[in-house]
């Protein structure tokens, strides 16, 4: 089975474009299943299920979704074998910019649009750096200069990505998408396998519960913001 | 460097066999396509940008100077094969044309970005209604500024080959002094337009109907001559536009005096 996971920044369009790449997969008979991995509520998985696939999701709650993700990729896994899937697309929540759910061995997809600026590039983090694929979307309603600066700063912090132009609503793009999950390797297990960059950590007192501001209150992995650091801008 | 894009017919959206077998258009031809919404325009335009190997709905394929998108073997040297300029498109990034234009120029390693930025502001005012200052923010310019800052900037910084113009209003941006500036610099010009000045223009036109390329018309001497008339008579309305913008009033007698009646 291949195992696809698909990052990106929140509203850039990650399920429209999986969307019409899925729809190139199953054209070629390929069984393909989905998982999408949320907070509190998701609608994503309606969109999935409208293609006649097997869908699952999965509510993070209280829990960091990141977490909560590679908590369960053992079960994700076992559920999309019972499909019978050749390839399974694992949708994470896409919420911050230091999700890191990129695992060796399975195809990392990070989605990013061209409206969110071209700083973001600098400041998304893992989930654009340990990508093997960037698909860019919303390119149709910004100029063709700011969507070669946006390409070469996407560059410039992953030069070992392969870029994708993509278009989430007309699917232009997606074909190439398509040719990309077909070419990389399946997995026979996905125990063992390895991260590709750390979590991040968690586990203070607001993890568990407290509501309560000011440093009495704060128990744990407490991390403090140093006002001495020079602005990079 | 391209010398000429060939497409090779696919198939309408019945599955025909397309009228037309083989369409090319070199550097410097200006094509215009055109037919009624739906049918097709967008898609060759797509098979263009994704040089397609009849793997698009249409089943078409392009060649760019003969050679198919596997004959490349990943060694095009150029990124894009299309640059885009439509009337959807806006710039979001906040600040000035100049500083945009120098980081464009940087990022494609143009020697001397001080020099093409100067270039790219003056062809911008040349196309433009209005004139562009380099400490404009580039958020802030108006639809025609724009759309004649993002010419003279695919013409002259941006190296794509193609370039298609998706129907570009007329409104603050001299449309056919853009497409020739654009053939000038040795692009192969695609325009998309329902404008028949825009489509009179280009050497030469594809009709497409229900997905398919039906027919291929070059631009006739007569119709070249019927070109300048148009034109004469775009300047008349362009009279009556501005004097509707300056608070006047139209009658039949303004309609006489411009000689539009």
């Amino acid at each position: 089975m291949r195992f696809i996971i698909v990052t990106g920044t929140p509203a850039a369009g990650k399920t429209s474009v999986m969307m019409h790449t899925i729809r190139h997969l199953l054209t070629e008979g390929l069984k393909v299943a989905a998982c999408k991995i949320d907070c509190l509520e998701t609608s994503d998985d309606r969109r999935y299920r409208s293609l006649g696939i097997p869908v699952a999701v999965g509510l993070s709650d209280y829990f960091c979704p990141d977490h909560f993700y590679v908590a369960n990729l053992e079960e994700i896994f076992s559920w999309a074998e019972e499909q019978e899937a050749e390839i399974l697309v694992l949708e994470t929540a896409g919420l911050c910019h230091r999700c890191a759910p990129a695992v060796d061995g399975c195809l990392s997809i990070c989605v990013i649009d061209n409206l969110s600026g071209i700083d973001t590039p600098r400041k998304v983090g893992p989930i654009l750096t340990t990508a093997d694929i960037v698909a860019v979307s919303k390119g149709d309603i910004v100029s063709q200069a700011e969507r070669e600066v946006f390409r070469r700063k996407v560059e410039m912090v992953n030069p070992r990505a392969r870029i994708i132009e993509l278009n989430g609503l007309t699917g232009q793009g997606s074909l190439r998408l398509k040719k990309e999950i077909l070419e990389s390797s399946p997995v026979n297990r996905i125990e063992g396998k390895e991260l590709r960059y750390s979590m991040p950590a968690a586990v203070c007192s607001y993890c568990s519960g407290e509501t309560i501001i000011g440093s009495t209150y704060q128990m744990g992995n407490i991390k403090k913001v140093d006002f001495g650091r020079k602005s990079s801008g | 460097m391209v010398k000429k894009i060939n497409i090779l017919a696919g198939q309408d959206k019945s599955a025909n066999l397309e009228v037309i077998e083989m369409l090319e258009v070199q550097a410097g031809e200006i094509l215009a396509v055109v037919g009624p919404t739906g049918s097709g325009k967008t898609q060759l335009i797509s098979d263009i940008e994704q040089y397609a190997a009849g793997e698009t709905p249409s089943r078409r394929h392009v060649l760019i100077n003969d050679l198919a998108a596997g004959d490349y073997d990943g060694q095009l040297s150029f990124r894009r094969l299309v640059a885009e300029v439509s009337q959807n498109m806006n710039f979001v990034i906040d600040m000035s044309v100049e500083e945009f234009l120098l980081m464009h120029a940087q990022i494609r390693e143009i020697d001397r970005p001080e020099i093409v930025t100067k270039e790219v502001i003056k062809v911008t005012n040349e196309l433009a209604g209005e004139p562009v200052s380099k400490q404009d923010n580039i958020t802030v310019l108006s639809g025609g500024q724009s759309r004649a800052l993002m010419v003279a900037d695919v013409a002259l910084i941006s190296n794509a080959p193609v370039v298609l113009i998706d129907e570009v209003e007329n409104a603050g941006i001299n449309r056919l002094q853009a497409m020739s500036f654009l053939a000038g610099q040795g692009k192969v010009v695609i325009v998309v337009t329902h404008d028949p000045m825009l489509s009179l223009m280009a050497d030469k036109r594809i009709v497409m109907k229900n997905g398919g390329m039906l027919k291929l018309q070059e631009t006739t001497q007569e119709e070249k001559t019927v070109l300048k008339q148009l034109i004469e008579v775009d300047q008349k309305l362009s009279i009556l536009r501005d004097n509707i913008r300056q608070g006047g009033s139209i009658n039949k007698e303004t309609l006489r005096e411009g000689e539009l009646l």
